[in-house]
Order: C-alpha cells, then sequence, then structure tokens
C-alpha cells in the first residue's frame, strides 16, 4: 500500500464500518466483533505509514477542492503520526472496555453509540492528517458535533444541560475565535498550509500577532484553556468509555494537537521566540494547570475529579508549544502520547468500579482494593504516570517540559510543573491507597451509604473478589502496562516527533 | 436543435408561461402534475444550457421579435443571471416533485389544477424578472410572481394564510409601486428602458435630484420585496401559514430574485461609483443587514412554530446577503451570489422536512413535536443536516457563505463586520438545538406518539436539496466559482 492509499484507507475505515456496524444493530456479538475489526484494521494501516514519516513526511494529497484556490488535504507529518497512532490504537482498546461496560451497564441504543463512536474517530484522525488549517478546522468542527450524540446519550435532563454547555462553548469558541483567527490567516497571507517555520512572519506584526494567537489558543475550546475549559466537565454525563477515549484522548488532544501545530508550522516557533508573544500564553496555561489542580482536589465525584486533572494536564501541552523552544514542543507532543495511557487508565477504573461496585464517588470507594485489587493496582500505576514519577512514561514528557521552561529562561514553570505534580499526588494518590488500606486512614461517616442504595444487591458487596467483566479490566491492565512500557520504550517516540523542531 | 439553441433565452419564458393555463384546461390532478414537472424540468435544462451558453460564448443577447434594443426588448443572460436561472428553475422541478402529497393533504382537492397553474405563473415571474435586460420588463414579471404569489400564499387551509397573503399584497404593492416610480423616474432622465443603454445614459445626469429620487425609490422597493430588515414584515406570515410547498418555493427563490435585482440596479444601471463611492450605500445596508441579522435570529429563538422560526431565519439569512452586497468587492459580491445559491438548498429542504411534519402530525408546533426524532427518523435527520447549514457548519453550504463573507469583510478591514457575522451564526445555534432537543430528548407522546416516517415521495425531493446542501458544501469550486465569475461581472458595471 503507498502511504497515500494507506493515508486515504485508514480515514474513510471507521466510517466506512459505522453504517455497516449500524446494520447490524439487531445482533450484538456481530456488530461488537466488526468494530474491533474496524479498529485492528484502521490501526494496521496507519501503522504502515509510520516508515514513510521516518522518510520525511507524506506528501500533500488533494482530495476536494473546497473552494477555488483552496484544497481539503491531507499529509502525514511527524505531530500528525503521533496523535493518529494513539487515537487509533487507543480505539481498539476502548472498543474492548466498551462491549464490557455498555453491557454491563445495560446501557440503551448501544448501536448508536459505536456508530457515532466510528465517525468520531474519522474526525479525529481528519484533525491528525490536515494539510492545512482549513481540513484542520472542518475535522475540529466534525468532531464536535459527532461527539455531541456520545455525550448526551443518555438522553437525560442532565445529559441534556451538560450537552448544552459542550457543544455551546465548543461551538461557540471554535465559530468566533478560531475560524475568525483561520480566515484572517487566510486573507494577510494568501495561504492556510502548515509550513515547518511558520507562514506569519512579515504578514502579521506587531499587536496583531498577540491578538492572533488570542484567537488561536482560546479559539481552539478543545484545549480547555480557562476560561474555555467548562465543557469538558460537563461531557462527563457521557458513558465512561467516551469519557476515556474521547475526553481523555481523542477530542481533547485534538485541541492541544491543534495549538501545538498551529504554533509549530503557522507562527513558527522561531517567530515566537524573538517577539516573546507567546509570553502571556505561558501564564495562562500555567495558571491553568494549578487552578484546575485544585479544582480537582475539591471533587469527590471521581469522573469530575479526572476531569480537571485533564484540564490541567491538556495545559502542559499548551504550555509546551507557548514555550516555543525545542524541548517544550517535545515535551508537549510526548505528553500527547503519555498522558493518554494515564488517564485512560484511570478512566477505565473509573467505569470499572462503577459497573462492578456502582460507586461514583470517592469518599464510597475507601477499602474497595479488596474487592477489585486488579483495577486499583492499574489505577495506582496511571496515576502515577500522571503524576510523572519514574519508572512510568510520565515522566518523561514532564522532563522535556522542564528542559523546555529553563531553555527558555522561564525558570517560574518549572516550578509550576513542580507544584502541580505535588497537587496531582494530593488529589490521585489518596484513591489507591484508601482503597487498599482503609484503616490507615479515617473512614468518613458517609462511605457506603451511597452504595446500598441502587437496588443492585445481587453484585454482592462483601469481601471476596468482584472485578468487573474480563472485557473491562483486560483493557485498563493492558493501557496501565503501556504506562510502564513507555517508560523504558520512549526513545521511538522521541524519534518520531524530533524531526519537527529538526533534531 | 440549432433553431432550439438561438431561441433558448425567451422559450425560458415561453415555456412556463403558456404551460400555466394549460394546466387548468388539464384539470385532473395527476395529469397536471405531470404535465407541470416536466414543464419545470424542462426549464431547468434550458437554464443548463444557457449556462453552458454563457460560459462558452461570453453573454448572450436575445432580441424579442427581432426589434433590435434600445427600442425592443432585450432578455440578456451573462453570469450572474445564468447562476440566478439554474437557481431558479432547480428549486421549483425539485420541490415540484414534492407537491402531489402535500397538497393532497393541505388542499382541496377543486385547488389542485390552480395550484399548478399559479405556481407556473409564479415561477415565470421569477424567471422573467432574472433573465431580462428591460428595466420595465422587470417590473411586469415582478407583479406576475407576486400576483401568483398572494394567490399560493392564500391557498393555505389555515384561515390566517388569507390575513397574511392580504397583509403581502399590501406591502408588496407598496414595494412594486415605489419600484415603478423609480423605474419611471430614471426613464424621464434616459428616455430608454434598456438596462445596458439605462447605464450609459444616465452617467451624465446622475449629479441630478431626479436620479437621486429615482435612487431612493428604487432602494426602498427593492429593499422591500427582498425582506430587508425593518422592511420584513410581510414575510413571517406569508411563510407561516401558506401550504408547505409554497413556503419552500418562494423561500428558496422570491426574495433571492429580488436580491439579483438589487444588484442589477444598483451594481449595474446606476454603477458600483455612483451608489458606493459617492452615495455610500453601503452605510446603510451593512448595519441595517447586521442588525436584521441579530434581530431575526433572537425572534426565531423564542418562536414556537417553526415555519416561523424557519421565516425569521430567512430574514437573518437575507442579512448576510445584504452585508455581502455592502462590503463592495468581489469577494463580498461571491458570497451573496453564492449564499443565494446556498440558502436557496438548505431553506427548501429545511421547509421541506416541515412539509412532512405536516402531513404526519398536522402541525410544526414545537410542544407538540416531543419525540418526533424517534418516529420520523430520515425527516430530522433532513433537518438537523438543514440546521447545521443554517448554523454554517463546515462540509455544509452554510460554511461555504461564512467564510466567503467573513473573508471579505476582513479584506476590507471591517474587523466588526467580521465578528458580528459569526456571533450571529451562533445565534443559529441557538434556534436550531431548541428543535433538536425537543425532537430527541423527549419520548414521543401525544401527536408524536403514533406517528410514522413521511412516504418516500416527499423524503426524496428533500433528500436531494440536503444532499446538494452536503455536496456543494464538500466541494464548492462550481457553485463558488460561477457566484465568483458573477461577481466580477458586476463590479465591471453593466455598461460595456
Amino acid at each position: 500500500m503507498t502511504p497515500h492509499t494507506a493515508l486515504i484507507v485508514s480515514l474513510l475505515l471507521p466510517i466506512a464500518f459505522g453504517p455497516i456496524i449500524a446494520l447490524c444493530g439487531s445482533r450484538p456479538n456481530l456488530r461488537d466483533s466488526l468494530t474491533v475489526v474496524a479498529g485492528l484494521l484502521t490501526f494496521g494501516t496507519v501503522c504502515t505509514l509510520i516508515p514513510a514519516v521516518q522518510a520525511g513526511g507524506v506528501a500533500e494529497l488533494n482530495v476536494l477542492e473546497f473552494v477555488p484556490g483552496l484544497a481539503l488535504s491531507f499529509h502525514v507529518e511527524p505531530l500528525g503520526m503521533i496523535f493518529a497512532l494513539v487515537a487509533s490504537g487507543l480505539w481498539i482498546v476502548t472498543s474492548l472496555y466498551g462491549f464490557g461496560y455498555m453491557r454491563g451497564h445495560h446501557e440503551i441504543d448501544q448501536t448508536r453509540f459505536f456508530f457515532f463512536f466510528a465517525v468520531a474517530i474519522t474526525a479525529a484522525l481528519g484533525v491528525a492528517y490536515a494539510r492545512n488549517l482549513l481540513t484542520l478546522f472542518v475535522f475540529y468542527e466534525v468532531l464536535t458535533f459527532s461527539t455531541y450524540p456520545l455525550v448526551t446519550h443518555a438522553r437525560t435532563t442532565d445529559a441534556l444541560r451538560g450537552g448544552r454547555v459542550y457543544l455551546g462553548i465548543l461551538v461557540s469558541t471554535s465559530v468566533s475565535f478560531l475560524l475568525l483567527a483561520v480566515i484572517w490567516t487566510y486573507v494577510a497571507t494568501g495561504t492556510l498550509d502548515f509550513t515547518p517555520g511558520g507562514i506569519l512572519a512579515g504578514n502579521v506584526e506587531g499587536n496583531s500577532l498577540y491578538v492572533l494567537l488570542a484567537l488561536f489558543a482560546f479559539g481552539t475550546g478543545k484545549a480547555a484553556l480557562m476560561p474555555f475549559h467548562r465543557w469538558l466537565p460537563a461531557a462527563m454525563v457521557a458513558p465512561t468509555p467516551v469519557s476515556a477515549l474521547l475526553h481523555a484522548v481523542a477530542v481533547v488532544k485534538a485541541g492541544v494537537f491543534t495549538v501545538l501545530k498551529i504554533i509549530v508550522y503557522i507562527f513558527g516557533i522561531d517567530l515566537l521566540a524573538e517577539t516573546g508573544t507567546s509570553v502571556w500564553l505561558m501564564y495562562v496555561a500555567g495558571g491553568t494547570v494549578v487552578i484546575s489542580s485544585l479544582i480537582a482536589m475539591t471533587k469527590d465525584n471521581l469522573k469530575a475529579r479526572l476531569a480537571y486533572s485533564t484540564v490541567s494536564q491538556l495545559s502542559y501541552i499548551v504550555l509546551g508549544a507557548a514555550l516555543a523552544t525545542d524541548w517544550g514542543i517535545i515535551g508537549g507532543g510526548m505528553h500527547i502520547v503519555m498522558h493518554a495511557f494515564g488517564k485512560i487508565t484511570l478512566f477505565f477504573c473509573a467505569g470499572a468500579i462503577n459497573v462492578a461496585l456502582h460507586k461514583t464517588e470517592i469518599s464510597d470507594m475507601v477499602g474497595i482494593g479488596k474487592q477489585m485489587p486488579f483495577t486499583m493496582i492499574a489505577f495506582f500505576i496511571g496515576a502515577l504516570s500522571v503524576i510523572g514519577v519514574p519508572p512510568l512514561g510520565g515522566s518523561w514528557s514532564k522532563w522535556y517540559l522542564a528542559l523546555g521552561a529553563v531553555d527558555a529562561g522561564q525558570l517560574v514553570f518549572v516550578a509550576v510543573l513542580m507544584i502541580s505534580s505535588l497537587l496531582n499526588i494530593m488529589y490521585l494518590i489518596p484513591i489507591p491507597i484508601r482503597a487498599f488500606f482503609p484503616g490507615a486512614l479515617p473512614k468518613p461517616a458517609a462511605a457506603g451509604t451511597a452504595a446500598t442504595d441502587h437496588g443492585h444487591t445481587d453484585h454482592g458487596h462483601g469481601d471476596g473478589i468482584h472485578e468487573a467483566p474480563i472485557l473491562m479490566v483486560g483493557p485498563l491492565l493492558f493501557t496501565a502496562f503501556g504506562c510502564i512500557v513507555l517508560f523504558f520504550y520512549a526513545e521511538p517516540v522521541f524519534r518520531l516527533i524530533a524531526p519537527i523542531v529538526g533534531r | 436543435m440549432e433553431l432550439i439553441n438561438q431561441h433558448l433565452p425567451i422559450l425560458q419564458i415561453v415555456v412556463p408561461l403558456i404551460a400555466a393555463p394549460l394546466c387548468i384546461i388539464l384539470r385532473r390532478r395527476q395529469l397536471v402534475w405531470v404535465f407541470a414537472v416536466v414543464v419545470t424540468w424542462a426549464c431547468l435544462a434550458m437554464a443548463g444550457g444557457l449556462m453552458l451558453q454563457v460560459l462558452s460564448q461570453g453573454p448572450i443577447s436575445y432580441h424579442l421579435g427581432g426589434w433590435e434594443p434600445p427600442w425592443g426588448i432585450e432578455y440578456r443572460v451573462d453570469a450572474v443571471n445564468a447562476f440566478i436561472l439554474i437557481l431558479v428553475s432547480l428549486i421549483g422541478a425539485v420541490v415540484l416533485l414534492y407537491a402531489p402529497a402535500s397538497i393532497e393533504a393541505e388542499l382541496p382537492e377543486a385547488r389542485a389544477s390552480l395550484f399548478y397553474t399559479a405556481y407556473l405563473l409564479c415561477f415565470t415571474g421569477l424567471l422573467g424578472m432574472t433573465i431580462t435586460g428591460d428595466a420595465f420588463n422587470v417590473f411586469v414579471f415582478l407583479e406576475v410572481s407576486s400576483l401568483s404569489t398572494y394567490a399560493l400564499i392564500a391557498m393555505g387551509t389555515d384561515r390566517r394564510a388569507l390575513a397574511a397573503s392580504f397583509q403581502y399584497l399590501i406591502m408588496g404593492t407598496i414595494g412594486a409601486t415605489f419600484f415603478v416610480i423609480g423605474i419611471g423616474l430614471l426613464y424621464m432622465m434616459t428616455g430608454t428602458l434598456n438596462m445596458a443603454d439605462m447605464a450609459i445614459r444616465l452617467q451624465p445626469v446622475l449629479a441630478t435630484r431626479t436620479v437621486l429620487a429615482a435612487f431612493a425609490f428604487l432602494t426602498v422597493g427593492l429593499s422591500l420585496k427582498l425582506a430587508l430588515f425593518p422592511l420584513h414584515l410581510w414575510l413571517p406570515n406569508a411563510y407561516a401559514y401558506a401550504p408547505s410547498v409554497v413556503t419552500s418555493f418562494i423561500a428558496a427563490t422570491a426574495t433571492k430574485v429580488s436580491v439579483y435585482v438589487f444588484l442589477r440596479f444598483f451594481y449595474g444601471i446606476f454603477g458600483r461609483e455612483y451608489a458606493f463611492d459617492t452615495l455610500h450605500l453601503e452605510y446603510f445596508l451593512v448595519p441595517l443587514g447586521l442588525l436584521g441579522v441579530f434581530v431575526a435570529s433572537t425572534v426565531a429563538v423564542f418562536q414556537s412554530n417553526l415555519k416561523r422560526l424557519l421565516a425569521y431565519s430567512s430574514i437573518a439569512q437575507v442579512g448576510y446577503m445584504v452585508v455581502g452586497i455592502g462590503l463592495v468587492s468581489v469577494t463580498g459580491l461571491t458570497a451573496t451570489l453564492v449564499h443565494l445559491f446556498n440558502h436557496a438548498v438548505m431553506k427548501g429542504a429545511l421547509f421541506l422536512a416541515l412539509g412532512c411534519i405536516v402531513m404526519r402530525l398536522g402541525t410544526v408546533e414545537l410542544g407538540e413535536l416531543r419525540g418526533i426524532g424517534k418516529r420520523m427518523p430520515v425527516t430530522m435527520a433532513a433537518f438537523v443536516f438543514g440546521g447545521l447549514s443554517l448554523i454554517g457548519v463546515p462540509l455544509t453550504v452554510g460554511f461555504i457563505s461564512k467564510w466567503y463573507l467573513v473573508s471579505a469583510a476582513l479584506e476590507r478591514g471591517w474587523w466588526p463586520v467580521a465578528v458580528l457575522v459569526l456571533l450571529g451564526s451562533l445565534l443559529a445555534v441557538a434556534y436550531i438545538w431548541k428543535v433538536v432537543e425537543t425532537a430527541y430528548f423527549h419520548e414521543p407522546e401525544g401527536k408524536t406518539a403514533d406517528a410514522t416516517e413521511a412516504p418516500l415521495t416527499l423524503l426524496l425531493p428533500t433528500w436531494i436539496l440536503i444532499g446538494a446542501t452536503l455536496y456543494f458544501g464538500a466541494t464548492a469550486t462550481f457553485t463558488a466559482g460561477l457566484a465568483r465569475a458573477g461577481a466580477e461581472a458586476l463590479m465591471g458595471g453593466l455598461a460595456p
């Protein structure tokens, strides 16, 4: 398969399987197997692109002329390659997990669920492969609208409200800021192609550069920069597989990926480093890192806490981009991968606890380590990776980000990274510790009451092992293991990303 | 064949004009329908043929009865109106496919053949306004289309349709009168009715007060016909109470043709220099256009009748077109022209989708539509796609229009306009999502509980237009290319 064929095939596979999956709605086993087949084929096809990217990238491929002079056009460069691999690879794992979750949780309308999931994956790959800003914007919006039915899957009043916030913030930021910035860039430069070294130098100058950067940074609502982060906690009304893949990986990473690409290929890091245009963005990102960590500490609902943790972690990547140094960009790129594995593990665990024990509040999770040892060990590993402790993958990206901050002469952000790590320890580590050593900490009075409210007495809450279905535990152990592997084999990821800054 | 090609401009008008009264003679419902369908599709083919001729040989000048202009009437087809001809005949043809099932549900048997007569007359009038190169002829066809529209609206089963029709009759007549006064004044100053000739003869006398008066009368008259805020008052009721087919057809075409005539008069006859550099019409058009976008969209958010909701949305969309006119650049006019087409297909599709709902439920009150997404999934999917296009989501035609309009505003350096245009589209999210939430977030109850999907005869035309919405949204080379050619022709002026 030539790289161009592989590119198109991987882009079309999920969306082509979408209707097939929908048609098999009456036969769940067939439908679910097909979803996995689609995932494997997609991931396999994406993998065939790696050699071409290592050899210098896949040249552009114009698919449709969008408006005269501007095409819907794709290519693959290192950053997009990484994002595509993460999104399509974790799709397979999430699909398996999803079957366990959706059946274990007796969810309705599973066919619609897997259909829109497939569409969202195509959209994420489209973002990854975008050759120009217009293509990126198109798939960015498709991603927003295709995930809306997933977020509001339950069709309850809560889902409706969550959906309003989700769509409201994402659409209003992208339409009023991002689209304006895209068209402005086009009017000013006459091109929207992602070009090494950027396209703005010499075309936009002075204060306009600040305004444009602000429009891009806040317009990419999916990067969840404060104060436009509210949609991410709101999206937590979705079933857990959606939160896991889309709101820890595909959607949010599409956001920070967009920011990285714009900084590297539209502004150019040299321009930003020379003019200092992005210094304010460092502070906004740094502020988001710390503030959302603090908010996370106040949340008792596990998914809400993880959501704020994600907001914080996303700003690491924005910070890496804003530092406008080689190490900052590399650190940001690597954090896309490392955080994906860590956070998806945590979400998988949250879903498993919900299915097996029907617990959603952290205060109820005291002592559950006896019932769900595997899940809680995986949670511990995932948490350590998010914190950035060796020997887990997350430590590398933090290391490079810190290097980037030193390189840029912004030592304050080294401190921010350290403070954030401490805060991460404070809000993540108590969860597995209390699960395994309930006696070590005072047991809150509320513990255990919520668990008896739901009426599922048949599930039992004794002392014996009571794990979620194997289809859920398997994936979460796999991604936890991935966190460890990524520490020892971080070099391939590094080598894949490094060329974007010419290293 | 050669003979037909040579006479295509007049056939474009004469064929539907003669066909209209024949509908009364044919009487039988099915027969009339087949006949009308053949006529409209033939008109579409002719419009296509004219477009090909224009693209290969440049503008066509056709002399009626062999009388040389400026004495005789001239039909003049160039890149601009060839595009509008295709638009009008395409919508006319597709909507007619949908008509029989819908009017069976909404009109008494005896009125069926009259419906087709009025429909074809309206169709003729709109095509005539577009094709003619004679100023007075525009007025004649304007009245042909208006009078038949009054009749079509009055056919609505709701008694309020009569009041709506009467309201439109009053407002439309005022508009047409202002228009004809304007033409009269121009004739007084130039002694000609041929538009190209008028454009030349007007140049030496532009500074006179009479021309200024003509300019004012034409601006107000045409603004009334194209429903520019605040002269839009006739539109919501007319769209809301007319039969669904009629609403789809006039919503997609009538205001568009008026926008075209507006362009023709101000860019063609008065010329860009006089209208914009001297009189600064843009300071009047852009604020009113934007005001229309915001006021009408806000009103739309609070409508409970979906037809009225879409009617207010139409007023907002006219606002975008007018802003494009006021930007006075090739990109701005491209935005306006491409939006004429884009809005026609999406709004046509949306009203057809509402027609499907009317057929099954007999109402489009939002309160009665809870859970309709479960019962009529194909119809509602069409509505959602059309709605996304109104919002301007990428891969729908609405995005193409927005792209050009914002580009034009930024090219001109009019920042606030670009920002306001984008903010305006967020209001569309509000009124479309109100419908989405009602349709999908409730269990079917009451009237929707035992509703079924609309028949294929209704769904097919709806989805043809939705298909066009998506196709021309994904690759707009064709529509935007034609619009750009038209925009360049307009910026060049009518005088050779």
